[in-house]
């Protein structure tokens, strides 16, 4: 696929596949297009050319198949509400205005998966950012997602908190079989937690196991290249 | 004794049903025009009201010899829909930021409407510039009544039936996008509504005192609330509380009702913030 934002490409000619089971670590410098190609994942992007399928279906036809775990940095903190709301709306797709006996159980049993049965009450505006993310990960997996998506899903999260969450992700895959994205800045993450890596900046400078992909040579290809150079005009 | 004796003439009726669908439909719409910050909505609004009404007076001093043009409020609302749209689109399909869009309309409505209204012969018009801008609720009509008591209804229908979509595309606008709800369209639908609200209710209240019920008590509320429903519940609690008040208030102390009511939502919010949480 590709995708133009005005004169720029944002990607271009970016294409692979991912199998159930599988992770996926996305890498690449910032403005490379990692969150792009997750927004056309979501449905929120169009690409130019090409085309996402998940699971056979045009990205953003069926929300329910997917898990989505946003960056922490976009969440209003000022909004008055509480975890198990913010869990709720997983499952249902909006805004609770009230809360069933039904939903507050699977709420907790969601944050029980991730560790943080004890947020269920808490108010947002009150949590850290490793609370945080363990709740938007119970609202991402309260829907119980064939693939999972994560936009840097480690940032403001501490190196202990982090490798909770890789092992709550990878506890998930075990069960369910799902396929899990992520965005990560972290090449030692993405080695160690990921069956496939793709190197990002605008194209795809390598996709495969990490071993392969994470070469010196892909790397520098990549990341010696910056965002904003004027190759990448479209004229 | 005197009080009840007050509640029970026509007149005051009137006030008090009128004010009560006001501060229940600006309640429900405050809690959203507070936490999308939009707290200027109002005022751009109101005043976009005016120019509406002012171009109403103008139509129907210089054209509606009889039949609709002769009604002020029939053009207003198409004006101040329009004038809605305009702020949500320039907030939607620009990098100008909401202050801006709505200040730009703002201004160009009120300059419309000091320009229609000089125009207009004294003898010809039909509306009082004094009245549209600080209102009497004590003054409201059987009509005027009616038209309130309908679009509140339909409002608060409409509100309700969109509350769990309009509330998660408060909350994060991308994560509600991810999940299938349309947050372009229900911005324009909140913006209209609360178009609708502010233009039918400005003649009653007041252009100026207007954007008070859909700031204050939602703002209160927030103050207070842990949750979203409870600040929509808190905010139209609020309303109505600052609305029998003031109405009570202002009979008893003889002073101006409208001024009343907000100086009563005023002291609310200063009951809030000492029970804030924080």
């Amino acid at each position: 696929m590709s995708v133009r934002f005005g004169k720029v490409m944002a990607l271009q000619d970016v294409s692979f596949d991912l199998e159930r089971g599988q992770t996926l670590a996305i890498v690449g410098p910032n403005g490379a297009g990692k969150s792009t190609l997750i927004r056309v994942a979501l449905g929120l992007i169009r690409p130019l050319r090409g085309h996402a399928l998940i699971f056979g279906q045009y990205a953003g036809v069926d929300a329910r198949r997917i898990g989505y775990v946003p960056q922490l940095k976009t969440f209003d903190r000022s909004f008055p509400a509480t975890a198990l709301e913010l869990v709720v709306s997983g499952a249902r797709l909006q805004w609770p205005a009230r809360v069933t006996r039904r939903e507050r159980e699977a709420a907790a049993a969601a944050l029980e998966q991730v560790g943080a049965r004890g947020l269920l009450n808490r108010r947002l505006a009150g949590l850290s950012g490793g609370e945080l993310q363990r709740v938007y990960l119970a609202r991402a997996l309260i829907r119980q997602p064939d693939l999972v998506l994560l936009d840097e899903p480690a940032t403001g999260v501490d190196f202990l908190g982090e490798h909770d969450l890789y092992d709550l992700l990878e506890g998930y895959q075990e069960r369910t079989n799902a396929a899990i994205v992520m965005i990560t800045h972290d090449l030692t993450a993405a080695r160690y937690h990921a069956s496939h890596v793709l190197v990002l900046n605008r194209q795809a400078h390598g996709f495969g196991a990490p071993e392969e992909v994470l070469s010196e040579e892909s790397l520098k290809e990549a990341y010696g290249h910056h965002g904003h150079q004027h190759d990448w005009l479209v004229n | 004794m005197e009080l009840l004796e007050a509640f029970s003439l026509p007149f005051m009726q009137r006030a008090l049903l009128g004010g009560l669908a006001i501060a229940v439909v600006a309640g429900l719409l405050g809690t959203f025009v507070v936490q999308r910050g939009l707290a200027f909505l109002g005022d751009g609004l109101a005043h976009a009201a005016f120019g509406g009404m002012a171009l109403g007076a103008f139509a129907a001093a210089f054209f509606g010899t009889s039949g609709w043009l002769e009604q002020p409020l029939l053009i207003a609302v198409p004006f101040t829909l329009l004038a809605s749209m305009g702020i949500a689109f320039v907030r939607d399909r620009t990098v100008l930021s909401s202050d801006v869009a709505i200040g730009v309309f703002f201004a160009v409505s009120v300059a419309l409407g000091v320009l229609f209204i000089s125009v207009i012969p004294p003898e010809r018009n039909v509306i009082d510039v004094w009245h549209l801008l600080f209102g009497s609720i004590l003054a409201v009509g059987p009509a005027d009544l009616g038209i309130i008591l309908t679009v509140s209804a339909l409002v608060f229908a409409l509100l309700l039936f969109v509350w769990p979509r309009l509330a998660y595309a408060t909350f994060d606008e991308e994560l509600a996008r991810t999940d299938g709800v349309n947050t372009r369209r229900l911005e324009y639908l909140l913006f209209a509504l609360a178009a609708l609200v502010v233009v039918v209710s400005a003649q009653m209240i007041g252009i100026v005192l207007m954007a008070a019920y859909l700031v204050i008590p939602g703002a209160s509320a927030r103050l207070i609330s842990r949750s979203l429903v409870a600040m929509s519940m808190w905010s139209v609690l609020f309303g109505v509380a600052s609305t029998v008040a003031g109405l009570v208030i202002s009979y008893l102390v003889d002073v101006p009702t409208g001024s009343t009511i907000i100086l009563t939502q005023a002291a609310l919010f200063l009951v809030a913030a000492a029970f804030r949480k924080r």
